[in-house]
């Protein structure tokens, strides 16, 4: 009985503080006449920039997963489980990176000029694509191999025999799959290209670059106007409701396993088609490579010489980071059932600057949000994470209780013993994985921090942004190498403590 | 007395009837055809599975709505009898201390008797996963012992075990159950086991669960039952 009330109790929190926001922002937000003529264009750019970069990444991901599928190669383990690595990686460290790559002064700009080629500019509409692209497109090549993965190898087999050319094999084989896996890895983007605030804030702005999250952020920190905010917020739950479900309907919901890593046995594409992968295979490891190693370069002169804001920051993001991995692994232990997994997908479709908004007008009225901005942050990073924690922890979890709770109820265990001595123990290692992945997202995060922030609460990501913001390059840059190490070093302790003597 | 009165099961298709009555420190074999409903009857007994109508009492103490682990039962299931990540000597400490505090002296000195009288004295540092199968099932039964309940449910726990073995672990649990006085009712699907064991024989088919017969009696003349199931 205890243990239900426990799960019960988790559960209204999640759900209240969901749906507090929400209902707050709906409240206070209902009324059209509260927008700006800017605020149309915003939900235009927001479309136009999701559409975009979830083509551009679904269209890449085919030919380098269907070269990864077939080809062998070293450092091809390397290359796949890099593939998972922009999900832990914090997004000002990324554009950080992007930047040294694609902008201004930049290695791409240096070879045009050297060449007297016409340069590119990063921000704007193609920066926040190329930004996206770069997030997603390891995704949508890990979902679309998987699809390959699974097509039956005796099928290859079959097709070799009978000596269908690769043109054939493609059609019969291959563009099947890719119809029932590529729209699914195209709304999964789409749903997250839509809630992009960190980005557009960063590669975005002006008129002509602002995402509806950007915009709420503009009319809370510049405008004050919350009446404005509160209903772009109401525009930005709409949208991403109604593309969520949509991508749920699309999917077949195996959007961010691992699965089987295998090379397919192959006996067409050589010749042409083996120049062509390869070709593939160098362009995406540059893409994804490149700005980590520039991140790493420019990073190091300036690490010497961060200043004692930038250190208390870094102080403040772990603070909030483990506050919100032992906040969601309490919340995720309680909820991983099939009911706790539904209820805990709440903090997805609501995107942070929405819950953000929401509580901001919940807390005014009793005290100063800004005050409690980084209490508010690791509440929302919390929430936020906790539908990949209950991903990862709701099977392991649901075994436990098949092979054991029978056992432990023979003994009569208490729900604490139970707690102890039983299900904490078995599932150490997807706890230490979710913790990780848990901190890690929380050391990164840039939003609902950049809401409530003044300069004695900020984050590392946020004093990142800031140092951006005045130019101060060098020190940005050996700022945001701390942050990339933190977050890496938070997601490798908690993997490893869940992994080291975690026995039978 | 462990009293079955007007027990009924009812799941879907499937439906089982008991009435019957059990001694203190009989041994008693359920058998019969696979799918006639022997782990559920002792599921019913435990307290896994709630019937839908009837009562369970032992000496005249209503048990059908006490929670599993607060009958005077303990049970040895098929397979997932340990723990597999703590020691034998802490799962038998959870046997003692549900609560999940630290054994006392006392209490430990209890656990290297129950090891000792299995036959696994000196192993309990051990984690299951680093016994032998035979190993496995004489911890799991020194759980049985500490926790010294006068009514022993044994689902066909030796099942993945050689006959030898088997013919040796029964022995073992007739010897354990002698020693606490308790009543032992073991779920079978091998008549050979129900000979060697049991005093009385409940034989469970088409949908009833029979009231015990002496097990000699019952074999040498076997109800309709029983030969279809014996062949």
């Amino acid at each position: 009985m205890a243990r239900r009330l426990v799960a019960i109790i988790a559960g209204l929190l999640v759900a209240g503080l969901t749906l507090g926001p929400v209902a707050a922002v709906i409240w206070r937000g209902a009324a059209w006449s509260a927008l700006a003529p800017g605020d149309w264009l915003a939900i235009r750019f927001t479309l136009v920039q999701a559409v975009l970069s979830a083509a551009l990444s679904v269209l890449c991901a085919v030919p380098v997963a269907r070269a990864l599928a077939r080809r062998r190669f070293v450092g091809r383990g390397l290359l796949v489980a890099l593939l998972g690595a922009p999900f832990i990686l914090p997004v000002i460290v990324a554009v950080l990176g992007l930047l040294a790559v694609f902008g201004q002064s930049g290695l791409l700009n240096s070879a045009l000029r050297a060449t007297g080629l016409p340069e590119v500019t990063i921000y704007g509409l193609h920066g926040v694509v190329i930004a996206h692209v770069f997030f997603n497109l390891p995704l949508a090549v890990r979902m679309i191999l998987q699809g390959w993965l699974a097509i039956p190898a005796e099928r290859f087999r079959l097709a070799a025999s009978l000596g269908l050319p690769g043109g054939q094999v493609f059609r019969v084989l291959e563009l099947p799959m890719l119809r029932r896996i590529a729209p699914g890895a195209f709304a999964v983007i789409f749903v997250i290209c839509l809630s992009s605030f960190a980005i557009a804030l960063t590669l975005g702005g002006g008129p002509r670059a602002t995402t509806v999250e950007l915009a709420i952020y503009q009319a809370m920190r510049f405008d004050f106007g919350l009446a404005r905010a509160s209903m772009l917020a109401v525009i930005q739950l709409a949208l991403a409701l109604t593309a969520g479900v949509f991508a749920l309907r699309v999917s077949s919901g195996t959007g961010f396993g691992v699965g089987r890593d295998r090379v397919v046995m192959r006996w067409d594409g050589g010749g042409l088609a083996r120049g062509v992968d390869v070709v593939w295979i160098v362009l995406v490891a540059a893409f994804l490579l490149m700005p980590l190693v520039m991140v790493v370069l420019r990073g190091l002169p300036g690490l010497t010489s961060l200043g004692p804001s930038v250190w208390q920051a870094a102080g403040h993001s772990v603070l909030v980071a483990l506050g919100s991995t032992l906040l969601c692994l309490l919340w995720a232990l309680p909820l991983a059932t099939r009911r706790g997994e539904l209820l805990g997908l709440a903090g997805i479709a609501v995107s942070p600057l929405v819950l953000g908004t929401g509580l901001f007008l919940i807390l005014r009225p009793f005290v100063n949000p800004l005050d409690h901005a980084l209490v508010v942050t690791g509440a929302v990073n919390a929430l936020v994470s906790l539908p990949f924690a209950l991903r990862i922890l709701r099977p392991e979890a649901e075994a436990v209780r098949s092979d054991y709770a029978r056992l432990g109820a023979a003994l009569g265990l208490s729900g604490w013993a139970w707690l102890r001595w039983v299900l904490v123990p078995r599932l150490r290692r997807p706890l230490g994985f979710a913790g990780g992945l848990t901190a890690a997202l929380s050391m990164g995060d840039l939003g609902v921090i950049a809401l409530f922030a003044d300069p004695d609460h900020a984050t590392l990501p946020l004093k990142v942004y800031g140092l951006m913001g005045a130019y101060r390059m060098e020190s940005a840059a050996g700022a945001a190498l701390l942050l990339l190490a933190l977050s890496l070093g938070l997601f490798w302790l908690f993997d490893r403590g869940g992994r080291v003597d975690a026995g039978a | 007395m462990l009293e079955l009165e007007g027990i009924r099961v009812v799941e879907g298709e499937f439906t089982l009837s008991a009435d019957l009555a059990l001694r203190p420190g009989e041994r008693v074999a359920v058998i019969g055809p696979s799918g006639a409903g022997k782990s559920t009857l002792l599921d019913v007994i435990a307290g896994f599975h709630a019937p839908k109508a009837g009562r369970v009492s032992w000496e005249g103490l209503d048990l059908t709505s006490v929670a599993p682990g607060r009958r005077p039962v303990s049970m040895l299931f098929q397979d997932n009898n340990l723990f597999p990540h703590l020691s034998v000597e802490r799962n038998l400490g959870l046997a003692l201390r549900p609560g999940g505090g630290r054994p006392s002296g006392a209490d430990r000195a209890r656990i290297a008797e129950a090891l000792d009288r299995v036959g696994l004295d000196g192993m309990g540092e051990r984690r299951p996963g680093a016994l032998s199968g035979g190993q496995q099932s004489r911890a799991a039964l020194a759980r049985v012992l500490v926790q010294d309940r006068p009514v022993m449910l044994l689902d066909e726990p030796f099942a993945a075990l050689g006959p030898a073995l088997k013919a040796g672990m029964l022995d073992l649990v007739a010897e354990v159950a002698e020693a606490l006085g308790a009543l032992v009712v073991l779920v079978t699907h091998d008549p050979e086991d129900a000979r060697r064991f049991a005093n009385r024989v409940v034989l469970v088919a088409e949908g009833v669960a029979a009231a015990p017969v002496e097990t000699r009696a019952l074999f040498a003349d076997p109800p309709e039952a029983l030969r279809t199931y014996l062949g």
